[in-house]
C-alpha cells in the first residue's frame, strides 16, 4: 500500500517518525474495541462484582454461562439462527446465479421488463412494507416457522446483479467453447461460470450470513414462541433472569452471538474484500 | 369536483407538449393530454374517488388533487420517453438496452423463465405484494388480526399533516423556490468571489429550508391528530447525527491507517471487525455502558469528574447521544473499509503536484483527496442513511425502547410501535408509506446522481 504523502513512501528506510502513527493506529484500535472488552470484562462477574466497579476478572464466568446457555437454552436460539443463516445464504446464492445466467446468456421477449421488476426492488426495503408482510406471512400461518424467517428472503436483487456483473465481463469464448462441447446452461454454469466465481460467491456469503445472522425486527414480530427464536431476539430474554436485571449473562450472551458472524467475516475477509471491489465498480 | 381534476390533467399535458417537447403535432397534444388525463385518473377510480364525496374537505380534498398530479406527471414522464424514443433524442433508452442486450443460448423459450421463476415468484410474493397492500392499507382503519376493516380515505394521512391546505402548497413551493435561487446565483458566480461565498451559504441555507418546510407541514399533534413533527425531528436528529459521526470517524480513521505501515492487515482488520457485529449486538454493550446504576459511563462520571449524570433514558439530549453512539459505532467498521478502498483511487500524481506547490497537508487533504473521495462518500452517505433508518431499530430496542416520551422513537420505531404494538395497522401503514416515499426519494437521486446502484446491506 502507498500513502499519498510521498513524505510517507521516504520512510521505508527512514523508520523513525513511524512510531507516533503506530501509537495512534493502536489507541485507536482501543478505542473501537472498548465496548466489547468492556462487556467481556463484565460477562465474567456478578452483581456484587459489577455494582463495586471491579476492574479485574470477577468469578462468576462459570455460573453466567450456565445460566445462559443451560437455564435459558440460548444454544437452542444459536442452533435456529445457524439454520437460518444457511438456509437464506445458500438459498440466495443459488438463485442469483440463476438469475445471472438468464440476464447475461439468453436473449428472450420481456428481459427488459424482467430486469426492471428486479432493478426496482432495491429501492423496496423490506422495512418499509413490514406491517404488510406481517400481516401477509400471518395469513399463510407461517408463525413460529422456520419458513417465516427464510423464504421471503431467498430472493436478492444485490445478487443477481452481482452475478450478472460478474459473468458480463467473462471473455464470450468460454460460452462457445462450452456450446460446441454441447454442455446445457446448467452445466455450463457449474463446470465454467461456479469455478470462476468463487471470490464473488465468497463476498456474498459473507455480506448475507452477516445480514441474516443480524436480523432482529422480522423475527422479533413473526416468531413468538421462545424455542423457535433467534439469537439476537432472544438476547433481549436475557435482560432478566429470575426477576432480577444480570449483567453478565446479557454480556456473554452478546459476545457469544458475535462469534459466528465474526468467524464467518474474518475467515473470508480476502475474497470478502476482492469480491467488494469487484461489486464496487460500475 | 373529479371533472375539475381531470380537466386541469388534460390542461397539463397540454402545456407539458407545449413546453417540453421539441417536436409538436395535433396527434401529440392529444396524446399526452389523454395520458395525463388516464394517470390523473388511476389513483381517483381505484379508491372509489373517495377523495370527492361531498365530505370530503381541506387537505383531504387536497390529496386527492394531489394525487391526481402525481399521476399524471408519471403518465407524461412515460409517455416523453416514448416521444424522445421517436425522435432519435433518447440515449438513456440505449443505455438500457445495453445492459439487456447480451445474449448467447438459444434454446426454448422457457429455459430463461425456468431460471427466473423462483426469483421472480418470491419478488412477487414478499416484495411487490406487501408492497401494494401497504398502500392499500393506509387508506383503512384496520385492527392487527381483526377480519374487518372501514375505508377511512386519506385521514390516515390528513392526520399526520398540518391542517391548513395553503400551508401544504406554499411550504414546498418556497422551499423549491429558494433551492433553485441558490442554484441560479451559484451558477452566475466564479469561484474565489464573494458573490460565490454568498451563494454557497445561500445553497446550505436553501436545502435546510427543504428540511423546515417538511417540519412545518406535518402535524403539531392536537384536535385528533397525529405529532408527526416529534417523530419526523427525531428521525432527522438521530439519521443525520449517525451519518455524521459515523462518516467523520470513518473518514478519520481510514486516514490515519491508510499509510505503509508494517503489519497494515492486521490493523485494518482490528478496525473494521465491527462491520460483523449487529444493532442489537451494539445495543447490548452500549446498555451496559450507559447503565444509570452500573455502567462504566456514570460511574467514571461521578468518581472521576464529580459529574451527577442523569439517567440517560430520561434525559432528551442524552438518550439521543447515546443512540448515536451505538449506531455510529457499529457502522464505524464498514465506513472505514470503504475509505480505505476510496483512497486508493485518489490520484497520486495530484497529490504529489500539491506538494510541489507547497500545499498544507490540510490544504492537500481539502483540495486534492477530499474531492477524489466524492463517489465513495456519496455511496456511504446513502447505505448510512439506509442503516439509520432501518437498522438502527434494534439498537433502539435495546438502549431506550424511544424513551423519554418519544424522543428515540425514530420512523420505523413508531411504525411498529403503532402498527403491532397498538395493532392500529391502517395508521402504521401511512407513516410507513411516508417512510417508503422518503426512501425513493434518497434513491432516485442517488441514481440520477451517480448511476450507480445502492445495495441495501445485502437486502
Amino acid at each position: 500500500m502507498m500513502g499519498f504523502n510521498p513524505g510517507v513512501r521516504k520512510r521505508t528506510w527512514f523508520r523513525g517518525r513511524d512510531w507516533p502513527y503506530h501509537i495512534a493506529l493502536i489507541v485507536t484500535a482501543l478505542g473501537i474495541a472498548f465496548p466489547l472488552l468492556y462487556a467481556t470484562l463484565i460477562a465474567t462477574q456478578n452483581n456484587t462484582e459489577i455494582f463495586s466497579f471491579k476492574m479485574t476478572p470477577g468469578s462468576a464466568l462459570a455460573s453466567n454461562f450456565e445460566s445462559v446457555w443451560f437455564k435459558r437454552d440460548f444454544a437452542g436460539a444459536m442452533w435456529n439462527s445457524t439454520q437460518q443463516a444457511l438456509y437464506v445464504t445458500t438459498g440466495k446464492t443459488v438463485l442469483s446465479l440463476m438469475a445471472g445466467l438468464a440476464f447475461v446468456y439468453f436473449k428472450f421477449r420481456g428481459k427488459w421488463l424482467v430486469f426492471f421488476l428486479v432493478l426496482v426492488t432495491l429501492m423496496m426495503p423490506t422495512e418499509v412494507m413490514i406491517l404488510a408482510m406481517f400481516r401477509l406471512v400471518s395469513g399463510f400461518g407461517w408463525q413460529d416457522t422456520m419458513a417465516s424467517i427464510v423464504v421471503p428472503f431467498l430472493a436478492s436483487a444485490t445478487g443477481a446483479f452481482l452475478f450478472r456483473q460478474h459473468f458480463s465481463n467473462m471473455p464470450v469464448e468460454l460460452l462457445e467453447a462450452s456450446q460446441i462441447d454441447g454442455a446445457t446452461p446448467v452445466k455450463f454454469l457449474t463446470r465454467v461460470l461456479i469455478p470462476l466465481s468463487w471470490n464473488v460467491i465468497a463476498a456474498l456469503f459473507v455480506i448475507q450470513f452477516v445480514y441474516t445472522w443480524n436480523m432482529f425486527l422480522w423475527p422479533s414480530l413473526i416468531i413468538r414462541d421462545e424455542s423457535a427464536q433467534v439469537t439476537q431476539v432472544a438476547l433481549q430474554t436475557l435482560t432478566n433472569i429470575d426477576g432480577a436485571l444480570t449483567y453478565g449473562p446479557l454480556m456473554l450472551s452478546a459476545i457469544i452471538a458475535s462469534v459466528p458472524p465474526a468467524v464467518v467475516f474474518l475467515l473470508m475477509q480476502k475474497p470478502f474484500m476482492s469480491g467488494f471491489a469487484l461489486g464496487q465498480d460500475k | 369536483m373529479l371533472i375539475i381534476g381531470l380537466i386541469g390533467a388534460a390542461g397539463l399535458g397540454f402545456l407539458y407538449v407545449r413546453f417540453f417537447i421539441q417536436r409538436r403535432t395535433p396527434i401529440r397534444y392529444a396524446v399526452s393530454s389523454v395520458a395525463a388525463v388516464g394517470g390523473a385518473s388511476v389513483t381517483p377510480f381505484a379508491m372509489g374517488q373517495c377523495g370527492f364525496a361531498p365530505e370530503t374537505t381541506g387537505v383531504d380534498r387536497l390529496l386527492a388533487y394531489g394525487l391526481m398530479a402525481v399521476g399524471a406527471a408519471v403518465a407524461l414522464v412515460i409517455v416523453r420517453s416514448f416521444f424522445d424514443r421517436r425522435d432519435g433524442l433518447s440515449n438513456e433508452s440505449d443505455a438500457f438496452a445495453g445492459e439487456i442486450r447480451s445474449g448467447g443460448y438459444r434454446m426454448g423459450w422457457w429455459v430463461p423463465w425456468v431460471l427466473l421463476a423462483p426469483t421472480l415468484a418470491i419478488l412477487v410474493v414478499f416484495l411487490y405484494t406487501p408492497a401494494i397492500q401497504t398502500f392499500t392499507l393506509s387508506t383503512r382503519l384496520t385492527r392487527l388480526g381483526a377480519p374487518r376493516s372501514v375505508d377511512v380515505c386519506f385521514r390516515n394521512f390528513s392526520e399526520l399533516l398540518v391542517a391548513e391546505p395553503w400551508r401544504l402548497v406554499a411550504y414546498p413551493l418556497i422551499a423549491i423556490g429558494l433551492v433553485y435561487g441558490a442554484r441560479f446565483w451559484l451558477s452566475r458566480t466564479s469561484p474565489g468571489t464573494w458573490s460565490r461565498r454568498g451563494a454557497d451559504l445561500a445553497t446550505i441555507a436553501a436545502a435546510l429550508s427543504v428540511f423546515i418546510a417538511l417540519y412545518a407541514m406535518f402535524s403539531p399533534g392536537g384536535g385528533g391528530n397525529v405529532d408527526f413533527r416529534a417523530v419526523y425531528l427525531t428521525t432527522v436528529i438521530i439519521s443525520v447525527g449517525v451519518v455524521v459521526v459515523g462518516m467523520t470517524l470513518g473518514l478519520a480513521v481510514a486516514y490515519l491507517a491508510y499509510r505503509s505501515l508494517r503489519g497494515g492487515s492486521a490493523y485494518r482488520t482490528l478496525l473494521i471487525w465491527p462491520y460483523a457485529i449487529s444493532p442489537a449486538v451494539a445495543g447490548v454493550l452500549f446498555f451496559m455502558i450507559f447503565d444509570p446504576t452500573a455502567g462504566i459511563f456514570t460511574h467514571a462520571m461521578e468518581s472521576w469528574f464529580g459529574i451527577d449524570v442523569p439517567n440517560y433514558r430520561e434525559s432528551t439530549l442524552l438518550a439521543q447521544t447515546a443512540i448515536i453512539l451505538a449506531s455510529s459505532w457499529k457502522i464505524l467498521g464498514y465506513n472505514i473499509l470503504f475509505y480505505l478502498a476510496g483512497f486508493q483511487s485518489v490520484s497520486l500524481d495530484q497529490v504529489e503536484a500539491a506538494v510541489i506547490d507547497g500545499a498544507s497537508p490540510w490544504q492537500r487533504f481539502v483540495k486534492v483527496v477530499w474531492p477524489g473521495l466524492s463517489p465513495i462518500t456519496f455511496f456511504l452517505l446513502v447505505t448510512n442513511l439506509t442503516y439509520a433508518f432501518f437498522e438502527i431499530y434494534a439498537t433502539i430496542d435495546f438502549m431506550t425502547k424511544g424513551a423519554p416520551a418519544g424522543d428515540t422513537s425514530v420512523a420505523i420505531y413508531e411504525i411498529i410501535r403503532i402498527g403491532v404494538n397498538n395493532g392500529d395497522l391502517g395508521r402504521g401503514a401511512a407513516q410507513s408509506v411516508l417512510l417508503f416515499i422518503a426512501v425513493i426519494g434518497i434513491t432516485l437521486w442517488q441514481f440520477r446522481t451517480s448511476g450507480r446502484r445502492v445495495t441495501y446491506g445485502g437486502a
